[in-house]
């Protein structure tokens, strides 16, 4: 069997150590437009901190491809699948032959038109080499304007911070991190990066850019030295596209990974997943979610069935020593407990919980996490526990026996 | 694969395998890890306390292995059956917490790293410190 | 507050260059000794309570506690000494009769310790127990008198029921309620694993081990408690409790605080009503009426199980004894004044009763004298603390020994006599579900089965010096025992020479 894919990030490690479970003879290439090692995307912002070495950025050790037989053509960019030949055409014109394709392409970070922009030198937060730039353009107590108060803006910002970077972030939304926080958490949040001395200032956006100036459209003007765009991420789904197959907002593909194309599979950002806290179809664009789907897509293209399933927006992250750990939908009865420095907030639809948000202390969130993944019944545990933190003991004394081994007589 | 399994009727929530496990994995004696370590170490086990049953949780090294997937850093691996961690690649994240349905990754004493069971594998020769440490035999190191 | 008279009786040190303050000492105690106090940032200790029970010394993992007597003392006296005094005052401020557990404390004189064992040397010499083989195999009951051949030749003898001991050491009784169900089932699995028997006490059979009856001695007391055909059925022996070393004369209370529904199950009382076996049977006035419940406790189990008639070594235990033998019991039991007991009003445990040493011997004799000792099996109790004593109480006219405390020691108890109190750190004594589960029996069981393992080995070496290589050989053989710094009288009654005779 000959495997090709497209993308050398977590849905394609994924892919690879799916397809090695069952397959370990078949040839593997990898292609890739960036010339690196397989990397962590969510590392650029820890190594741009200097919390991450250069060595420790890789995603998987330095044999990894020899380890598992992989072939990589890296640096050169896939530009065409065609279908009835089998093969991918490389920008270079070369055409790779495959028997089963994994296209796990990502996402590109999202430029909105904005007046000016082009004046600015400005960057975008997503790659290796993105963050190289920046790097090399950072000077010590820089006057830094993010666009985009999500995850993307913040761990730029947070990276920034050691640096001395006097930054401003400015979001159109009310609030930061709208994709993973409510309201209240978020003003909580917002009021603690806040304190480490980054300036927000929402509801509002750029009218006009000039090289080193922004002029807002609530009157504001903001002066920079470097200008980060961090608004959002489009899934690259042009490949799939432009060889016919089903594309919505993402790439669309079954429960085994498969696009609607013969032989081509999908996994990661670039595609939409079926949120099963909330019931709907959605881009999770998550690290976690991307692994497994590649992996359950290798396993398939091996030729062994499996499904991925119980997919849920889920979130761990943290910034300036706060954390943050969410999980599910929050559309439902809501619990919430708070303390000066830590918000939790429970969300309970159907007689389950649904989602979460903990912030500050995180501790065992999985267990809540799985609840929602389980689709458990509030009625099979304590939920007096369930809201107290997460626990074990909430579980009936049979659901943990069969969550922890067993009992011994 | 043998693995560390706790049985509740035995556990007497004494707390003691919290202290053997962090000592353990703190490369101390019990002594200088609690009174002359500038942080106290944090155990990889944790003891559930009830108003009847109690029982210690740790990595059940599950099949599933949602921490090693999720991990952001790569810092989490299995290794013969057993999922460790790289402390030098570790920033952080917790995505593993997120993930782990167990509760049993933990955040170490600095708060700014995970630390998980690894079965004494790094540490101890034979049996976990939990096990060995254990006054009433409720945690068990054995193959089910 | 109120003053308090008493002295605390222990002191606990900590050695705060060892405290880690993990609290287990805290966690562990049930009489709520220390506590972590978080003002001070360290552990803190209520000495007034501390029964010294080493179960917070066992489980620091740093070793940073001791327990040692208090010092500070009541000015010396030499006929008021200070537990006299701490009495009174209790007394004085309960107006209680006062209660103790474990048996007699007392400084009386430990026969067993003046008592040297013989070894062989150039005749008859020693045999190594390691290469040659060594019985302790023991069987209780009925010795057939006389055995007749008809004229094929075939063996004609009286058949009566027996227990078969895979070696001479029995559990004695301690009843479900006096101990949890886990030291219950850690006994009847060593039992069972050593090939011989526990005996079930007063207190009924838990459901849960019937399974180990054949390993099973029942009890029935003046109480009767869980006593039913089922229950008679169950065991391999009945054994009648007439009385109990360390409490003679007197009859038993459970205090219904104890009886949970387990407890009430097996007892077949109410929750939470007291148990109370009465200071006599109420049936039994006589040796005759002794006769008849023996006898209908083999009626009741068709002849199969040899009877056991218990009794505790008073002053005039020989003729009780004779009595028993007469009475149709198979066996008979003699439990010495430092038996041990779950609870036991102080007086009478400190100052009734006599010691199994002296009993032993002097029922041994009353009854060869009187040519009816193969009539039955001598079972001695009441203190045998090592493989020692044990050769010694055979060689002295045992057939087989009880222990009890022995077996408590190693499933943990260190002897701090607050068996009454249901505090038990150790899990053995209490029925409080927090403290029960302290004792695994899969540990406890293991450790009996060492322990007993070890003796026999013992006895087996001690015999080997002896030249003897059966338990049959020993048993009533005092020639192998000679006294040291004993009196003439004393000496008479053991039956035994003193040493360098």
């Amino acid at each position: 069997m000959n495997y090709v894919i497209i993308g050398n990030s977590a849905a394609a490690i994924g892919t690879i150590s799916g397809i090695r479970e069952i397959d370990s003879t078949g040839k593997i290439t990898v292609i890739s437009d960036e010339k690196y090692h397989t990397y962590s995307r969510p590392l650029i912002s820890y190594w741009l901190e200097g919390k991450v070495s250069d060595k420790n950025i890789y995603y998987r050790p330095a044999d990894f491809y020899e380890k598992n037989g992989v072939e990589t053509i890296l640096g050169k960019k896939a530009v065409k699948i065609e279908k009835d030949k089998k093969c991918v055409v490389l920008e270079d014109g070369i055409s790779v032959p495959y028997d089963k394709l994994m296209v796990a392409t990502g996402s590109k970070p999202f430029v909105p038109p904005m007046n000016g922009l082009e004046k600015t030198n400005y960057h975008t937060f997503m790659s290796y080499d993105s963050v190289k730039t920046i790097r090399s353009e950072l000077r010590e107590g820089m006057k830094v304007l993010i666009i985009g108060a999500g995850l993307i803006g913040l761990k730029a910002a947070e990276a920034l911070h050691a640096y001395n970077a006097k930054i401003t972030v400015v979001d159109m939304a009310d609030r930061i991190l709208p994709s993973i926080l409510d309201e209240r958490a978020a003003m909580k949040m917002q009021k603690y990066i806040e304190s480490k001395g980054v300036k927000f200032i929402l509801k509002t956006s750029a009218e006009e850019f000039t090289e080193h100036k922004a002029k807002l459209k609530n009157g504001e003007d903001v002066d920079f030295d470097m200008l980060i765009v961090a608004v959002g991420v489009r899934p690259n789904t042009e490949l799939i596209a432009d060889a016919g197959g089903k594309v919505e907002r993402g790439v669309i593909t079954d429960m085994t990974q498969k696009t609607s194309l013969d032989d081509i599979y999908s996994a990661g950002d670039c595609t939409v997943s079926y949120d099963a806290s909330s019931d709907t179809e959605k881009i999770l664009a998550l690290l976690p979610n991307a692994y497994m789907q590649g992996e359950v897509a290798g396993r398939n293209m091996a030729g062994r069935e499996f499904y991925y399933v119980n997919a849920i927006p889920m979130n761990a992250i943290g910034f300036f020593g706060k954390h943050i750990i969410s999980a599910g939908s929050y559309d439902g009865e809501e619990y919430i407990a708070e303390t000066e420095n830590t918000y939790k907030k429970l969300v309970f639809r159907d007689n389950r919980l649904v989602g979460y948000i903990l912030m500050g202390d995180v501790e065992r969130a999985g267990i809540y996490t799985s609840m929602i993944k389980e689709r458990i019944d509030l009625g099979e545990v304590d939920v007096e526990m369930l809201k107290s933190k997460p626990q074990m003991m909430m579980f009936g004394k049979a659901r943990r026996e069969e969550k922890l081994g067993g009992i011994i007589k | 694969m043998k693995k560390v399994y706790v049985n509740e009727d035995w556990c007497l929530a004494c707390h003691l395998c919290e202290f053997y496990c962090a000592a353990a994995n703190s490369g101390k004696s019990l002594i200088n890890a609690f009174k002359y370590s500038d942080k106290k170490p944090v155990p990889r086990i944790r003891v559930e306390e009830g108003s009847e049953v109690n029982f210690a949780v740790q990595c059940r090294h599950c099949d599933a292995k949602p921490c090693v997937k999720g991990c952001i850093a790569g810092a989490l691996s299995v290794v013969d059956g057993v999922v460790v961690c790289d402390e030098n690649k570790c920033v952080g994240c917790y995505t593993c917490v997120l993930s782990c349905p167990y509760g049993c990754v933990v955040i170490d004493e600095e708060g700014h790293r995970i630390q998980k069971c690894d079965l004494c594998t790094k540490n101890h020769n034979g049996e976990p410190a939990c096990v060995q440490g254990c006054p009433n035999k409720a945690i068990v190191f054995e193959e089910r | 507050m109120a003053v308090n008279f008493n002295n605390a009786l222990f002191e606990i040190v900590r050695n705060p260059d060892r405290c880690i303050k993990c609290r287990v000492c805290e966690r562990q105690c049930a009489n709520e000794v220390h506590k972590y106090d978080p003002e001070q940032d360290k552990m803190v200790a209520n000495e007034l309570n501390c029964v010294d029970c080493q179960r917070c010394v066992c489980l620091c993992p740093t070793n940073a506690l001791k327990i040692r007597p208090n010092e500070n003392q009541f000015r010396m006296n030499g006929n008021w000494n200070m537990q006299l005094m701490d009495e009174v005052y209790k007394q004085a401020g309960s107006g209680g009769v006062l209660l103790s557990a474990m048996g007699n404390p007392q400084n009386y004189p430990v026969y067993w310790d003046k008592i040297l064992l013989n070894a062989s040397q150039v005749t008859n010499p020693p045999i190594d127990p390691l290469r040659e083989p060594m019985e302790t195999k023991t069987f209780l009951g009925k010795k057939s008198q006389k055995i007749t051949y008809d004229k094929d030749g075939k063996a004609h003898y009286e058949k009566t029921p027996y227990l078969e001991l895979d070696l001479p050491i029995m559990f004695s009784a301690m009843s479900f309620g006096s101990i949890s169900k886990n030291a219950h089932e850690s006994l009847a699995r060593a039992a069972t694993a050593l090939g011989t028997y526990y005996n079930t006490g007063e207190g009924g059979l838990h459901r849960d081990f019937y399974k180990y009856g054949k390993n099973t001695i029942v009890q029935v007391a003046s109480g009767r408690f869980g006593v039913f055909k089922g229950y008679l059925d169950a065991g391999a022996a009945v054994e009648i409790k007439m009385g109990q070393g360390a409490k003679p004369g007197i009859g038993g209370h459970l205090p219904g605080m104890k009886v949970n529904e387990e407890i009430s199950r097996t007892r077949m009382i109410p929750m939470g009503a007291d148990a109370i076996s009465p200071a006599p049977h109420h049936d039994i006035y006589s040796i005759e009426d002794l006769r008849q419940l023996v006898n209908s406790l083999k009626e009741a189990t068709n002849g199969e199980k040899p009877i056991i008639v218990k009794i505790a070594a008073v002053h005039n235990v020989a003729a009780i004894a004779s009595g028993i033998a007469r009475s149709g019991a198979d066996i008979i039991a003699i439990d010495g004044f430092r038996g041990g007991t779950g609870a036991a009003p102080t007086r009478i445990r400190d100052n009734v009763g006599i010691p199994i040493e002296l009993a032993l011997a002097s029922v041994d004799s009353r009854l060869r004298d009187e040519g009816i000792r193969n009539d039955v099996s001598i079972v001695a109790a009441g203190s045998m603390r090592s493989a020692a004593d044990v050769v010694k109480a055979i060689a002295l006219g045992a057939d087989a020994v009880y222990i009890a405390t022995a077996a408590l020691l190693a499933m943990g108890c260190h002897l701090c006599r607050s068996c009454n109190t249901g505090k038990c750190n150790w899990g053995i004594a209490t029925q409080r579900a927090d403290l029960v589960k302290r004792l695994n029996p899969n540990v406890a069981y293991e450790r009996l089965v060492n322990l007993v393992t070890a003796w026999d080995h013992e006895i087996k070496e001690i015999m080997g010096g002896m030249g003897i290589n059966s338990i049959e050989s020993l048993r009533g053989n005092r020639l192998m025992l000679r006294g040291i710094g004993l009196t003439q009288k004393e000496l008479d009654i053991l039956g035994i020479m003193h040493a360098g005779e």
